[in-house]
């Protein structure tokens, strides 16, 4: 996932993201990573909630997964990267997924939306038997 | 494994969450929960997020349920201390809590279940507002 430009300030950590226990130490970790960015509450709490969101579908639809947390800094800013990957069943069509309120498990369907908004920066891999590769990005403002 | 106290006070069930909870144990809440509705004959709960570090879409759902199952079985449920930043996050999210009361802090939320419970009494029905 490496971009142009973008300097992975510190080498991550890789966590495995399999139980619902495994969410609330990723919600720890994410936590730990955004205060070491200098993030504010806000930032830090949307941050948070977005991996939440997103570990939570690693675990439910994806079967299980790992999590990459990298401090990332481009130009001047500094951020927290995280990619969620996971070797599931994939998603086959990421266009109504991304829909809110848009649901096969019986949840409210905002986990990808609402993770997205929540994101400064937001990109979704998936296909049928491909597994699912989340990255998403926020900027200390 | 950890689990989250339910206090009786009055006709009032009082919960506050100090963990940082897995969905199985948000889930066990709104068991517990419910199931106390009944058997304490409680006519209020009042949930206490001030320790809550982010409320996700699971949480939220949790929350939403439990207001809709107290009010079935005729109590009233109100959510008090949710940090600005968690409110904030909420609204991005996109979860409106609709039908959760909420309140500031735990005076406010036993004044309003208190003003709820009071409010019906002799009345057949009750307007959800």
């Amino acid at each position: 996932m490496a971009k142009r430009g973008r300097l992975v300030v510190k080498k991550g950590e890789t966590i495995a993201v399999r139980s619902s226990d495994d969410v609330v130490r990723a919600r720890q970790a994410v936590r730990a990573r955004a205060i070491e960015a200098g993030f504010g509450i806000v930032d830090q709490t949307k941050l948070v909630t977005a991996a939440s969101e997103i570990a939570r579908n690693t675990v439910d639809y994806g079967g299980g997964g790992t999590l990459l947390i990298e401090i990332v800094r481009e130009g001047a800013r500094r951020g927290v990267q995280l990619t969620f990957s996971d070797n599931g069943p994939g998603i086959a069509d990421l266009k109504m997924a991304m829909t809110d309120g848009y649901t096969t498990g019986g949840g409210l369907g905002l986990g990808l939306s609402g993770a997205k908004r929540l994101s400064n920066e937001f990109s979704i891999e998936s296909a049928p038997g491909k597994g699912t590769t989340v990255t998403l990005a926020r900027w200390k403002l | 494994m950890a689990e989250i106290p339910v206090l009786k006070i009055g006709d009032c069930l009082l919960v506050s969450i100090q963990v940082d909870m897995h969905d199985r144990l948000a889930m066990e809440l709104q068991d517990d929960l419910t199931n106390r509705i009944v058997s304490e004959r409680a006519r209020g709960v009042m949930i206490d997020i001030s320790a809550l570090e982010i409320v996700d879409s699971f949480i939220g759902r949790m929350l939403n349920n439990i207001a809709a199952m107290s009010r079935v079985l005729d109590a009233v449920t109100v959510v008090v201390g949710m940090r600005p930043a968690v409110a904030i996050t909420l609204v991005e999210l996109g979860l409106s809590l609709t039908g959760v009361q909420t309140a500031l802090n735990v005076d406010k939320g036993l004044a309003l279940i208190r003003k709820a419970i009071g409010g019906q009494e002799g009345a057949l029905g009750r307007q959800e507002g």
